[in-house]
């Protein structure tokens, strides 16, 4: 058997290697077609399948048994067969699933943007803008949580958690105890120490990182600041902590450095966790040594006056149904 | 983040280690976290809830974190993170006993003991709550007692009335 | 009669005890397994008796154990599924509690046919005391030499234990229940996956109801051919009914897979009909999570024929006019049950046990059931009917385990089959307080009701 299976993800064909995930294999393909991903994370084992939004319609399960699979699937852990092909934005019931999937994260969501120190850089706030219903059908109290220090460095504001657990397994897979988890079940489900205990690892800062909403934030985040004000930059240190490689975005706000991150992908994933002491207590100019601007992934708020790029699919184009499913994003593309 | 109620280290006694370390002995090398769920029943038996000592001291116990017992106790409804009264009235609140009267019965039992569900009486011998359906539908309403969870069925005003009395007496 | 496979002997003093059971002809499926079957041979009586797993799925047995894997040097396990949380079932709880026994003799025989030389029957922990009497009796078993090492001098070894769970619905769903079993929160595994590769500790596993274990006594003993004689088309043998609700004769019963659901509910063999005198109204024929049904498609399909008591015939006419053979249990309600208010109790049930790890399920459960709050009390609007529509839509197939699907359903069959009733509701919110509803046209000759209009 070939190590090297055929996928046609919106029609577009691709090789990739055998137990490659849907939601991967249009990462190589990359650009629109690509499934959001919430809880997914390519780095953290055992990540994905829990927050629904990359769900895909596989309309043929293989070149050997072609029938269709009955349900939608969470595409981040659905492994390609040979053959397969998937609808993503080129099926209407998919869209219709996920803008379902978006309304329901944001039922309890406290929408509170405007002071959020992630605006401008939060998965949800990104996914509700190209996915999501423009108004909520929710009219009930939402849960509400205290807002929380946990330790000096990391504040948890509960509220806007979607429980994607990828805070959970960073401390499990990259710190080396973990004093945080969730509690509770079902709707009261909650980040927590149960006790006051403070995160305190030398990788603990990391969560703050993988967070894709703004639950987990850095407390040493200078002079609170919208990000899309700031200018990232990447830069490296000899950092002396052998599981730490030094390389980090810093975000200026003139001469100032206000705070430290790991460098993320197009996709939003950190390349490289970074330690405490890079992240928290280098905030100096002189620490680093300045690399060049930091590219900005084209789907983040901070570049939404850089849509341009945004070019639909020839099919939609064609198709009046898929028209009418995608109309945002049409009308979008036609404004800029 | 919960509310955590102040508490004094607990001592598990050598009985109750033994216990334990029978329990331990069911699954294969490596796995006694496995044991969780039953180490934590015997040791809400003995306190009558699960304190945040005790909790620590069984995850030390079986060598895990703290949090993986926090995480474990707070997903489970039979595991009481508060001190309740000695006796627990859990009634069975779901459809096919409310087709009985289990929502009369349970309002009885406020009005009998005199406290909102989840309190605990003034001296301190009960505290009521409603639970999930207890599998015992075609006899209800049903109410349980832990920690031997015994079993009180076919429910009547009166025969609640009874319960609680000999419940006080003994 | 009809044929007693499982509670032929349940009124027999003592039966809970090993010395009674044996007399009664008790183990004889361990020797006659042990000593003249191979595990394959045993795997084709089950397959051949066509037992289907009665824990709800209703997957065939035999089939299921011939997909475990069987890599060298790793050990398998069988788990037995003891939790029964679904409402309306209470027929393992029944069983462990009088014949404990046959369920051990089931797992004995099961275990040496998988291969598994330790195995675990997991019990909710609210049943304690059948927890405490399923230990009475392994012991006993184990004393007179039916568990332990060298099992009838064969060479096959088997450890048996109990574990309890700690108060959680969803852990009876099987990768739950595996997870707990290993001491974690009981949130359902993502599959792939299946447990028949990778189950408890990473190990092929074969999960399985109480009642299907127990089953697998007379498949062994009478034969796989004759099990499956009883009963009618893919619906062999005999099957544990838990009855609740309005009835005159509540309780646990056998039944041979066939029987007419009218006779079931009316005969004096079985449920002995309504209390009271009252009407039946409609019912729920597998257990909380299956379509809720009108009087009168209970009774008959669409075209009028009489509805069976089998898998087949409870689903026949698919989601539109029927309902499904669940974990059997069959709940009653009488013409003055308000279907809203049950509705509701359902969704705060399932708002309850959601294990909150994939967000249509968690949310969307807590919002159902608000939506039903507000229209059992009199302050819904018919926009609630519709969204409500709308949020069970979004649950059902995107949810990590069944549990979203059996979550929605009931609420879907709720609106489809007595909308009526939930406009009712919204147009009389005072009335809706005091009085109920009633029977309405849900027992009228089906030709009269209308289906209502999928959207
Ligand atoms: C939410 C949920 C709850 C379940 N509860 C039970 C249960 O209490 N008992 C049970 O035997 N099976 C239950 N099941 C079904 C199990 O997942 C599994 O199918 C069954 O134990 C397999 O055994 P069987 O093939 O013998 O039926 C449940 C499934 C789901 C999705
Ligand atoms: S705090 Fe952030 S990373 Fe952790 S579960 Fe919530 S949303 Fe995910
Ligand atoms: S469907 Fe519900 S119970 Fe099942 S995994 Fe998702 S949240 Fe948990
Ligand atoms: S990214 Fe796939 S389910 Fe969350
Ligand atoms: S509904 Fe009360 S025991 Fe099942």
């Amino acid at each position: 058997m070939s190590d090297l299976v055929k996928v046609t993800i919106d029609g577009i064909t691709v090789e990739v290697e055998n137990g490659t995930t849907i939601l991967n294999a249009a990462r190589q393909i990359g650009g629109d077609i690509v499934p959001p991903a919430m809880c997914y994370y390519s780095k953290l084992k055992g990540s994905g399948g829990k927050c629904r939004t990359c769900i895909v319609k596989v309309s043929k399960g293989s070149e050997k048994d072609p029938r269709p699979m009955p349900k939608l699937v969470a595409s981040c852990r659905t492994t390609v067969m040979d053959g397969m092909e998937v609808l993503n934005i080129t099926s209407p019931e998919v869209l219709e699933a996920r803008a379902g999937v978006v309304e329901i994260l944001l039922i309890n969501h406290p929408l509170d943007c405007p002071v959020c120190d992630q605006a401008g850089e939060c998965d949800l706030q990104n996914l509700g803008y190209e996915h999501g219903l423009q108004k909520t059908r929710y009219e009930f109290e939402r849960r509400t949580f205290d807002r929380i220090d946990i330790g000096d460095k990391i504040q948890l504001h509960m509220n806007r958690c979607i429980l994607c657990y990828r805070c959970v397994f960073t401390a499990d897979q990259i710190t080396n105890k973990r004093v945080h988890g969730i509690l509770n079940r079902g709707d009261h489900s909650e980040i927590s120490t149960y006790i006051q205990t403070a995160v305190d690892n030398d990788f603990s800062g990391n969560v703050i990182d993988v967070c894709p909403v703004g639950a987990l934030t850095d407390r040493t985040f200078r002079f609170k600041n919208r990000v899309w004000f700031t200018k990232p930059v990447d830069a490296h240190r000899n950092c002396s902590h052998e599981k730490c490689n030094g390389k980090v975005t810093l975000w200026y706000k003139g001469e100032d450095v206000l705070r430290v991150t790991a460098r993320k992908d197009q996709f939003g994933e950190v390349e490289d966790f970074i330690c405490n002491e890079c992240r928290f207590d280098k905030k100096k100019t002189a620490d680093w040594t300045l690399e060049h601007p930091t590219h900005i992934s084209e789907t983040s708020v901070i570049a939404s006056n850089h849509y341009e790029t945004f070019k639909p699919l020839p099919v939609i184009k064609e198709n009046l149904t898929l028209q009418e499913a995608n109309q945002r994003e049409l009308e979008r593309s036609f404004k800029i | 983040m919960l509310k955590v109620e102040e508490t004094q280290p607990v001592e598990f006694s050598s009985a109750l280690l033994a216990k334990f370390d029978e329990i331990v002995k069911r699954y294969p090398e490596g796995k006694q976290k496995s044991a969780l769920l039953p180490l934590l029943h015997l040791v809400q038996a003995e306190f009558g809830w699960t304190s945040v000592p005790a909790m620590d001291k069984v995850a030390e116990y079986l060598n895990i974190q703290p949090i993986e017992v926090y995480e474990v106790a707070s997903f489970y409804t039979m595991y009481f993170l508060q001190p309740k009264g000695k006796y627990v009235l859990e009634v069975c609140r779901t459809g096919p006993c409310c087709l009985v009267g289990a929502e009369k019965i349970m309002d009885h039992i406020e009005k009998k003991l005199g406290v909102k569900e989840g309190e605990v009486t003034e001296d301190g011998l009960f505290s009521w709550r409603g639970v999930e359906c207890l599998a015992a539908c075609g006899f209800g309403p049903v109410l349980q007692i832990g920690p031997e969870y015994t079993f009180y069925e076919n429910l009547t005003e009166q025969s609640v009335d009874q319960l609680i009395d000999d419940l006080r007496k003994k | 009669m009809a044929r007693k496979l499982l509670l032929e002997h349940i009124n027999v003093p003592g039966i809970n005890t090993l010395a009674v059971y044996r007399e009664k002809g008790g183990y004889r499926a361990v020797e006659k397994a042990l000593k003249t079957l191979t595990p394959e041979e045993i795997v084709e009586e089950v397959k051949k008796s066509g037992l289907r797993g009665r824990g709800g799925a209703g997957f065939p047995t035999g089939m299921k154990w011939s997909f475990l894997a069987k890599p060298e040097g790793v050990p398998r396990y069988l788990v037995c599924n003891g939790d029964e949380s679904e409402p309306g079932t209470f027929k393992d709880r029944y069983l462990m509690t009088h014949i404990p026994h046959a369920l051990i003799e089931g797992m004995i025989v099961s275990s040496f046919a998988l291969g598994a030389n330790t195995s675990y029957i997991y019990v909710r922990g609210e049943m304690m005391p059948q927890i405490r009497i399923l230990e009475r009796a392994i012991e006993e078993a184990k004393a007179a030499g039916w568990l332990g090492k060298n099992i009838l001098g064969t060479g096959y070894d088997l450890e048996l234990y109990v574990q309890p769970g700690g108060g959680a619905y969803i852990c009876g769903e099987e990768t739950a229940l595996l997870e707990s079993l290993e001491g974690k929160r009981g949130n359902p595994r993502i599959k792939p996956p299946f447990p028949a590769i990778a189950g408890l500790y990473g190990c092929p596993t074969v999960v399985n109801n109480v009642e299907s274990i127990a089953a697998v006594v007379p498949i062994i003993n009478d034969g796989g051919d004759e099990y499956a004689k009883i009963g009618i088309g893919r619906s062999t043998g005999t099957k544990l009914i838990s009855a609740s609700g309005n009835l005159v004769k509540p309780g646990v019963y056998e039944i041979e897979l066939g029987l007419p659901v009218e006779e079931f509910i009316y005969s004096d063999e079985y449920c002995g009909g309504i209390a009271n005198g009252k009407r039946l109204k409609a019912t729920v024929a597998g257990g909380s999570s299956v379509p809720v049904l009108p009087a009168n498609l209970t009774l008959k399909y669409a075209n009028g024929d009489p509805r069976l008591m089998s898998y087949e015939s409870l689903s026949e006419g698919g989601f539109a006019t029927g309902t499904m053979m669940g974990s059997g249990g069959f709940i009653a309600f009488d013409e003055d049950q308000c279907m809203v208010r049950n509705t509701w109790n359902f969704a705060r049930f399932y708002h309850h046990e959601s294990c909150g790890q994939c967000s249509p399920c968690r949310e969307g459960t807590g919002w159902m059931e608000k939506i039903l709050h507000k229209l059992e009390h009199g302050h819904g609007t018919s926009a609630d009917i519709d969204l409500l529509w709308d949020v069970q839509r979004k649950i059902e197939g995107n949810t990590i385990c069944p549990l979203g699907d059996a979550a929605a359903w009931p609420v879907a069959s709720a609106i489809r089959h007595f909308r009526d009733e939930f406009e009712w509701h919204v147009k009389e919110p005072m009335k809706s307080q005091s009085t109920n509803y009633g029977l309405a046209n849900y027992a009228n000759p089906i030709e009269k009701v209308v289906v209502a209009e999928e959207k």
